[in-house]
């Protein structure tokens, strides 16, 4: 989900700029030079996992994966979807320099909250961690697309019916999103509980 | 395919150090982005068109990627003239097209190519690693930096695991549809490409422990110094403030 160029005004690129920094500075302290391998590989797993396209009738919408990202990466998931909008910004485009704060927060808040949200109810709802799924990657893009409605809100009062139409355009994409992400979470915590979080699963190879 | 096909060429855009391209594109698209007069707008055009120009790229890919931008334009132009306040200039029924939401849509159209196209012409023209050691020395925090280097450099072998677990469903017999299959399927191959992306990643930090990785990368690339830096930067300025003035006049 991006905000196109050209479109917000001044103060929302500057606001969206500055809390994305914040954020980001927060991800890369929370962020160990021993994790950087591992946050950078989910980094280009996500990036190469938004190409995914899945059918919806005669149309097709491609997964987000920001509420599964931030439920695995926490905080870092700030720096992890920045620099996945910098490589999509390089090699597709989609996006260019001015907007990509305001992308950043549009992508990452929702990420962080679904991480604090339900990164818990997975650990602790142990037999309803599909519908802790479901409400994660749901709620994330709901999320997402009511930020980057707010933003067109704020540019200006004549992009308030845009802001709907793109809210209600997203809305099955929230559904499908949240199937996937709920049947991706029962897949992680089957193959490997302990990339999950608040998992008190011992794992032999995450010991050392 | 992930492929970078602005990246290879030899240009005067391409001949150009990163880090001045990098300033120079981050500083023209502001100033595109908080300006408002159709002068201003119309030479930003120009300027990032002569800077497609100077890069020498293939145009039917460059027309490809700014066509992405379309849909949601085509959408601001259906929109913003008959919802913005303003002179009304045509009426049909309860439909009134305003001379203000036209102006709007075509501002916002002007902005949108430019932007994309500075970045296309300026940034999009080296690879990402040259991209990661110009904003390092450019003062963008280490970790930030090799978070983008790592990325960088894997995913293409993810691309790559993905087409394999595609293939493997093909064939299997999966044929895409919407159904809850579908969604499962995908939600298991996305899955697995996160748990392989995990193991992958302990194995190269203890293959970069091994080498003896203490925090930084040794950039193998250096920057080009020459005649065409000074120029370049000279031509950028002139192009700033031949905005700057526009807008303030």
């Amino acid at each position: 989900m991006h905000i196109s160029e050209g479109v917000l005004s001044a103060p929302v690129l500057a606001s969206g700029a500055a809390l994305a920094a914040a954020g980001t500075a927060v991800g890369l302290k929370k962020l160990d030079y021993d994790k950087i391998a591992n946050v950078g590989m989910l980094s280009a797993a996500f990036f190469v996992a938004a190409l995914i396209h899945v059918p919806l009738g005669p149309a097709s919408v491609h997964l987000i994966f920001n509420g599964l990202v931030g439920t695995l990466l926490g905080w870092t998931a700030f720096p992890a979807i920045l620099v996945a909008l910098i490589l999509q910004a390089m090699l597709f485009q989609f996006g260019g320099i001015t907007t990509l704060g305001v992308n950043t927060i549009i992508m990452a808040l929702p990420a962080v909250l679904g991480y604090y949200l339900f990164g818990r109810l997975i650990a602790i709802w142990p037999g309803k961690s599909m519908l802790a799924g479901f409400i994660c990657g749901f709620g994330a893009v709901l999320l997402s697309a009511l930020l980057l409605g707010l933003t067109l809100v704020l540019t200006g009062e004549s992009f308030s019916i845009i802001a709907k139409l793109v809210v209600l355009a997203n809305v099955p994409v929230m559904i499908i999103e949240g199937i996937v992400t709920a049947f991706c979470i029962g897949f992680l915590k089957k193959v490997r509980p302990e990339m999950l979080p608040f998992s008190t699963t011992f794992s032999p190879d995450n010991s050392t | 395919m992930i492929e970078e096909p602005f990246a290879k060429g030899d240009s005067f855009i391409h001949n150009i150090d990163p880090r001045l391209r990098i300033a120079a594109a981050a500083m023209l698209s502001i100033a595109v982005a908080l300006s408002s007069g159709f002068a201003t707008l119309l030479s930003a055009l120009a300027i990032a068109a002569l800077a497609l120009v100077a890069a020498n790229l293939d145009w039917r890919r460059v027309c490809g990627r700014l066509l992405v931008v379309a849909g949601f334009l085509i959408l601001l132009w259906l929109i913003l003239p008959i919802t913005h306040r303003g002179y009304p200039l045509y009426s049909l029924g309860p439909v009134t097209v305003t001379r203000e939401g036209i102006m709007l849509a075509t501002q916002i159209t002007l902005k949108s190519f430019s932007i994309l196209a500075l970045l296309i012409a300026l940034v999009a023209t080296m690879p990402v690693a040259a991209l990661g050691n110009a904003l390092g020395s450019l003062g963008v925090p280490g970790k930030l930096n090799q978070l983008l280097l790592v990325s960088y450099r894997y995913i293409f072998v993810i691309e790559q695991e993905y087409q394999r677990l595609v293939r493997a469903a093909k064939i299997r017999g999966f044929q895409p549809g919407t159904n809850l299959h579908t969604y499962r399927t995908y939600a298991y191959l996305a899955g697995m490409l996160f748990v392989r992306a995990s193991m992958r990643a302990q194995r190269v930090y203890q293959a970069m422990l091994c080498r003896g990785f203490h925090g930084r990368y040794i950039p193998l690339q250096t920057f080009k110094t020459g005649k065409q830096n000074p120029v370049f930067a000279v031509l950028t300025l002139s192009a700033l403030v031949s905005m700057l003035y526009l807008e303030w006049t």
